[in-house]
């Protein structure tokens, strides 16, 4: 059996140095070339196993695997983690005043390469301005100061150039419609499927709290993530089932699984 | 000197209404200076006797002022040690392997050319760039601008020195400009005829027949009404110098509708006391901007002033400085609005590493009769580790109703989120940190002339390295 894109096995988080389990058993396998979307309510673990996957160093593994292409990363660090093709969209980017963010993706380029192999500066620019007018972003864009006083339509579609540019196998985005109108979202989503089409390996692991953005961004598989385990999978309708239903009644099978049970 | 009277008159004198200090004397010995080795100076640069008498005058006054007991901690500056006159000939006697290999090895890393190295390192006679300096000195000779050593300055152009030195920077100003005042060698002397636009920066790399810029290097600058010029001073790369102590006075004269920008990056090295006196007097309508930055040095307090004597005077001071491990930056800006409608712009950043301490010390002054004065400050200080630290001092002295004041300090660290965000985009940890420090300064980078920012941003990231763990 081929090795999967990303395979994530019994993953037990906590916050470091405390005891109290936010992931309690996570498994979840995205192919490459799939698109997955990880839904459930608030504080039920989405963000937190998204950071995990990318290495923040706020959490501790205490049980489990992630691999990717067939080899753990979990010794890796943050940066060790992206060259090795996985990416994080964030939902709050952070602001890099005086950065910008032609010069930042630059850095993250040729952070990917040996030191006498850096991007020339023109291939780079070429290859930037190709990304912006692919995602429809005004070429103006790249010369901004990464984040700095940006609106949340434009922190997100800086996510996405960035991932654009760096090209990586996995994209975990995490709640990337929160704070979208509705026109952002609709560019925004368009990117993530313009980048999905671009490039048919792409696995995208897509987390969020609504349907909203599924009806931009169809999933092939759709999770649900309750206190911290998956307790339900399924095709794109069992979106539609939790749009109808709420998580609700997830919640209440959740409360009946005995402790220490299943 | 009617400049003089007005400094006087206004009561403008360091001591007497800014940075404090109590009346107690801190000298017993003055083993390395005394009446006979101000006499040896004046001698050997061959200098009318007015300037001896200004010379023995300032003695007077140096011995007479306390050490200042604000600012950076001065106690450990052993002025018996100094010597205070040093030939340029004597100067040159270490060789370039008594250079330490930590500043031998950042010499390398910056890519500086062997022969500048030398220069740079106090071992080499003259940065070679006679060619280039060739040509841009005829230019400037045909706009009759005049670039000279300030001992040459002195020796051809007796009546224009003698009308401006010392008006700007009263030898009373403070302990070290009388000390400066006493012993001052080396320095630049600079004038710009009316109306003359320079358009190439005038660097203090390119004066020839100068001496080694000196411990006590003093500096004259005068722009006549309606021109324009640059002035840079130091560069990037590290100092090294036998030398423990420097304290330079910079005057700067802006005439009516003038327009001038005085650029200093100096990097010192890490032994070194760095005391310096720099400031401008600005004419009506004239502009006038300073550029500092510093790194290095065991302890820098220098506070580049403006004094807008004229109707509509602007005055900018921009400041940057970066305290490693061990160091004290205590640097900021003064401005004193005298005339009405002047405007002033103080900017300072500072980054603190390691142990490293960062002050930002400012005076704002605007006298009755400034009306409508405008002035905005605002300081910036960043901190990378725990240990790092910084202080602000703002004074800020208002005697005219009609003056609009802004004031904004922030102080920030490089948040965990900001390096996590850049490492999970391929950066390392040192990488992400170096960026968010290039950042930070990039507003006052992005002022330079480009080989400036350059050697600044390639500086930082050599500061950066092995900051974090």
């Amino acid at each position: 059996m081929p090795d999967h894109l990303l395979e994530i096995s019994d993953l037990h988080v906590s916050l470091e140095g405390e005891g109290t389990e936010i992931l309690r058993g996570v498994d979840l396998t995205v192919g490459s070339g799939e698109i997955h979307a990880l839904m459930g309510p608030n504080g039920s673990g989405k963000s937190t196993l998204a950071k995990v996957i990318a290495g923040h160093p706020a959490y501790e593994v205490t049980r489990g695997e992630i691999l990717v292409n067939g080899e753990s990363v979990l010794e890796l660090e943050p940066n060790e983690r992206s060259r090795a093709g996985i990416f994080m969209a964030f939902q709050y980017p952070a602001e890099i005043p005086g950065v910008t963010i032609a010069n930042f993706l630059r850095a993250a380029l040729n952070a990917r390469r040996d030191d006498d192999d850096e991007i020339d500066v023109f291939a780079f620019h070429q290859l930037l301005q190709d990304k912006m007018a692919l995602l429809q972003v005004d070429p103006d864009f790249s010369a901004r100061y990464v984040n700095d006083g940006f609106s949340g339509g434009e922190k997100k579609r800086n996510e996405i150039l960035q991932m654009a540019v760096l090209e990586p196998q996995l994209a975990v985005l995490d709640e990337t419609d929160s704070g979208l109108d509705i026109d952002a979202l609709r560019i925004v989503s368009n990117g993530v499927n313009t980048l999905a089409e671009a490039d048919e390996k792409l696995g995208v692991l897509l987390i969020t709290h609504y349907k909203r953005i599924l009806q931009y961004i169809q999933p092939d598989h759709v999770h649900v993530l309750i206190r911290g385990r998956i307790r339900e999978s399924g095709g794109p309708d069992l979106a539609d089932h939790l749009e109808e239903h709420g998580y609700d009644w997830l919640k209440e099978e959740t409360e009946a699984v005995p402790a220490g049970g299943a | 000197m009617p400049q003089n009277d007005t400094i006087a008159e206004l009561g403008l004198d360091e001591y007497g209404y800014d940075f404090v200090t109590d009346d107690k004397p801190v000298f017993k010995s003055r083993k390395g200076l005394d009446e006979e080795i101000v006499r040896q100076i004046s001698a050997h640069k061959e200098e009318p006797a007015w300037m001896l008498e200004f010379r023995l005058k300032a003695l007077e006054i140096f011995e007479s002022k306390p050490m200042p007991d604000w600012g950076g901690d001065l106690d450990r500056l052993d002025l018996d040690e100094i010597y205070f006159y040093v030939r340029p000939q004597d100067r040159m006697e270490h060789s370039w392997d008594d250079v330490p290999d930590e500043i031998k090895e950042t010499f390398e890393k910056l890519g500086i050319p062997e022969a500048e190295r030398k220069v740079l390192a106090g071992v080499g006679a003259q940065y070679e760039s006679e060619m280039v300096y060739h040509s841009l000195r005829e230019e400037w000779e045909q706009q009759g601008v005049i670039f000279e050593s300030i001992e040459d300055g002195l020796k051809k152009y007796p009546d224009l020195f003698r009308e401006y030195f010392s008006t700007v920077v009263p030898t009373a100003d403070n302990k070290f400009a009388a000390l400066n005042s006493a012993v001052w060698s080396g320095g630049s002397f600079v004038y710009i005829p009316k109306g003359v636009k320079v358009e190439i920066p005038l660097q203090a790399y390119f004066r020839v027949n100068s001496e080694q810029m000196g411990q006590f290097e003093r500096t004259l600058i005068i722009v006549d009404e309606g021109s324009e010029a640059h002035y840079i001073e130091g560069c990037t790369a590290p100092v090294y110098t036998t030398d423990s102590f420097h304290s330079g006075v910079i005057e700067i004269i802006v005439k009516p509708n003038a327009r001038f920008r005085y650029t200093t990056i100096q990097n010192w090295s890490n032994n070194m006391y760095n005391l310096v006196t720099q400031r401008a007097l600005v004419e009506e309508g004239a502009y006038m901007e300073w550029l500092d930055g510093n790194l290095g040095s065991k302890l820098t307090m220098k506070y580049p002033s403006c004094f807008l004597v004229g109707e509509g005077a602007h005055g900018q001071i921009l400041s940057i400085a970066y305290a490693s491990d061990g160091q004290h930056q205590d640097t900021g800006g003064k401005v004193v609005h005298v005339a009405p409608n002047t405007t002033s712009q103080i900017t300072s950043k500072s980054i603190s590493k390691g142990t490293g301490r960062a002050s930002y010390r400012g005076l704002l002054k605007v006298y009755e009769g400034a009306t409508a004065a405008k002035s905005n400050v605002e300081c910036d200080a960043l901190l990378l580790s725990e240990t790092s630290r910084t202080d602000t001092y703002p004074y800020i002295e208002i005697d005219e109703e009609t003056a609009s004041i802004g004031h904004e300090a922030t102080v920030s660290k490089v948040g965990d989120e900001q390096l996590f965000y850049l490492t999970s985009r391929g950066l390392s940890q040192e990488e992400a940190m170096t960026m968010v420090v290039r950042g930070f300064i990039e507003p006052i980078a992005k002022q330079l002339p480009l080989e400036y920012a350059i050697e600044l941003n390639r500086l930082v990231e050599l500061e950066m390295e092995g900051s974090v763990g």
